[in-house]
């Protein structure tokens, strides 16, 4: 078991002028579960290259434990990976995939079969042992490759997309036997993916990344209630967060033809006269009395105990689209007029040139 | 089909209306399905057997000339072989009990699987090693060195024949500094092994490293997550992985090799001379006996038969499936 650290670890790509991955300063504690997340091409992957070392460093260092191994190659670093295409070995049989490498490491033949099977009773493999990986469904080669790197006993787990390849159900099932399975063994574990919803169910923490910069670390919690700045409240949650810029009046900040209050410690720090405003949906109400924000309702979306409205509306000359959570019997319908206010505790406010966020943590 | 079927107006469009009129099964659109259709057409399959039996034909007719005396293979084709009726093993004898000063036919065959074996393993092993490097080892100047390699296949084996020789028999002299000694007169295996070595080198880089690139990146860095080295790498998994390749080149060098006269004459001459040589010595100084030929090519045919029929069985598809999705 051990720490990861990343200190100002710069990859960039010859040929190009921007770094891939910019001056990455993340440090994962000792049996944690890491998630880094973010758009495709945000660079979470050569993130996840450099630390197996598969991926050249520019600048910057990488430390495994109290360890540098920014110049260490991938073979020395007591590491295990799980890749996105599994990368099972096609002329071995199951048993001697999840067994190379401690082959590789000379254990000898009896422990290697003992870790193996060990390995295959925690992933219910034990009757595939003797195929080839041509012979197993998808489902089962993801549980191989996690095998190969369970069986390493390895310092860090790295996992790069290691769902992607399997069908809607298996990923939600698969997605808590790996989280269930990584606090079992207590390994240190960097795992990679761009689905947000994969990052707030299965990390103790969770990264975004965007452009190759580092854009904000934290619990599940505190990425949802308090984003950093407009990406990540944009990227975080589903549905999406609404967004969109509105004037600065004396109480707070114009919301339709109501106030959304806004404490004036936030609103003095804001830079000229408009800020970015951010609601979840699921803090949106439709009000009684008309007042608010009015949206034209394009559709609702049922899901049984609740739903979602689509609509748009016009902030200061501008289509705004407007997701806002409603009850699912009794909502507005498609076509409909209705005006929708915040909960006024959960809005956020950022500023509209650095897109950083201006208020302070929502207080629950 | 128009009785079983009720007329109902399904709400597709128009393009499947038509395959479903056509009874076309889904998998017909696939590519997979396509080719599969394509290839198990009864045109195809005519036409494969056309092709076979007319490549089949002239080896037939030298199968059934070896068979038939002297006399009658000079005055009659094959073919009129019912009209002239006539069976003999005194070719097959004649031939076995051929030979010259410095050799007989069993020597000549020993000679003739001295070279090809060798000649055969040499430029695998090199062009295996090289393949590996060139795919998947980054270093400076990969790219042109590669095409350097490729580029030498243009080089006729005519052109390189003279200073190849002449660099065996004075050896390597730069500048006035001796780099090695000359290897002698031509005697021995040794500057045949050489010299198909060499000239094999540049096709086996090149087919090799097509086959050895095309194995997922992601395997290669498992695999030195794994803890493997270079070493390991390569023998554990890209040698296993590249068997169908290495396989098919096999067959390719052992035969060209083995049916080779032109780099036999000129490097391995006397007593390490192969078969080649003294099949061609056989026909008789103006080629009278050229019907000796005919049982000649069967004696010398039967290596590369068991070769081939060995070695076949490497050609599998579908060796690297299951290794990554899909």
């Amino acid at each position: 078991m051990a720490s990861v650290t990343f200190d100002k670890a710069t990859r960039l790509y010859p040929g190009s002028t921007k770094p891939a991955v910019d001056a990455l300063d993340l440090s994962v504690a000792d049996g944690e579960f890491l998630v880094l997340v973010g758009p495709s091409g945000c660079g979470k992957s050569t993130s996840l290259r450099m630390l197996a070392g598969l991926e050249e460093v520019n600048e910057g260092n990488i430390l495994i434990g109290d360890r540098n191994v920014t110049d260490v190659p991938p073979k020395d670093r007591d590491i295990a990976m799980v890749f996105q295409n599994y990368a099972l070995y096609p002329h071995m049989t199951v048993a001697e995939n999840m067994g190379f490498a401690l082959k590789i490491a000379g254990v000898n033949k009896d422990e290697r079969a003992t870790r193996v099977l060990e390995a295959a009773k925690l992933l219910d493999l034990e009757p595939y042992l003797g195929r080839k990986p041509k012979a197993l469904s998808g489902g089962q080669r993801q549980r191989v490759a996690m095998g190969r790197a369970i069986v390493r006993q390895p310092q860090v787990f790295l996992m790069d997309e290691p769902l992607s390849n399997l069908d809607a159900k298996l990923r939600v099932q698969t997605r808590t036997q790996i989280a269930s399975l990584q606090r079992r063994l207590g390994v240190t574990t960097v795992y990679v993916t761009h689905d947000q919803t994969e990052a707030l169910t299965m990390g103790d923490r969770i990264a975004v990344l965007k452009d190759g910069v580092l854009q904000q670390v934290g619990t599940p919690r505190d990425l949802y209630e308090k984003p950093q700045n407009v990406f990540v409240a944009g990227f975080i949650g589903s549905p999406a967060m609404n967004l969109f810029e509105a004037d600065i009046v004396d109480t707070g900040i114009a919301f339709g033809t109501a106030v959304a209050e806004v404490d004036r410690e936030t609103l003095g720090t804001t830079s000229g006269r408009k800020a970015t405003i951010g609601v979840r949906p699921e803090d949106l109400m439709v009000s009684a009395d008309n007042r608010g924000l009015p949206v034209e309702v394009d559709l609702v979306e049922e899901l049984g105990a609740d739903g979602y409205l689509y609509g748009h509306t016009d902030v200061n000359g501008q289509r705004v689209d407007v997701v806002a959570r409603v009850d699912g019997r009794n909502h507005p319908n498609a076509g409909d007029r209705v005006f929708i206010t915040p909960e006024p505790k959960h809005i956020h406010v950022f500023d509209v040139e650095s897109g950083l966020r201006l208020s302070k943590p929502i207080t629950v | 089909m128009s009785a079983t079927t009720p007329a109902v107006s399904l709400p597709v469009d128009d393009q499947t209306k038509r395959r479903l009129d056509r009874g076309g099964k889904s998998e017909a659109s696939t590519m997979a399905g396509r080719t599969k259709k394509r290839l198990s057409s009864r045109g195809a399959t005519l036409g494969a057997l056309v092709i076979a039996v007319l490549w089949t034909l002239p080896t037939l007719g030298l199968f059934i000339s070896s068979f038939r005396p002297a006399g009658l293979v000079n005055t009659t084709g094959w073919w009129t072989i019912v009209q002239n009726p006539g069976f003999t093993f005194d070719n097959y004898v004649e031939v076995l009990g051929t030979g010259n000063s410095q050799l007989d036919l069993a020597g000549a065959f020993i000679n003739s699987l001295a070279i090809t074996i060798p000649a055969t393993v040499f430029p695998l092993v090199i062009a295996t090693l090289a393949a590996y490097a060139f795919a998947w080892i980054p270093f400076k100047g990969k790219n042109w060195l590669f095409i350097g390699v490729f580029a030498l296949q243009i080089v006729p084996i005519q052109m390189a024949l003279i200073p190849l020789l002449s660099l065996f028999s004075r050896g390597l002299n730069i500048g006035g500094v001796q780099i090695f000694d000359s290897l002698g007169s031509a005697g021995g295996y040794g500057q045949v092994w050489i010299a198909h070595t060499i000239f094999a080198l540049p096709l086996a880089i090149f087919l090799l490293h097509a086959f050895v690139s095309e194995i997922p990146g992601e395997v290669i860095e498992a695999a030195r997550v794994d803890g493997a080295s270079h070493g390991q790498l390569f023998f554990r998994i890209v040698l296993p992985l590249s068997m169908p390749a290495i396989a098919s080149f096999a067959i390719f060098q052992f035969i060209w090799v083995w049916n080779d006269l032109l780099v036999g004459l000129v490097f391995a001459d006397g007593a390490a001379a192969p078969m080649t040589k003294l099949l061609a010595e056989i026909v008789g100084q103006r080629g009278q006996d050229w019907y000796l030929l005919t049982a000649g090519a069967f004696i010398s045919i039967l290596v590369p038969l068991v070769v081939f029929f060995s070695l076949q069985r490497y050609f599998v598809r579908g060796l690297l499936a299951g290794s990554t999705k899909g």
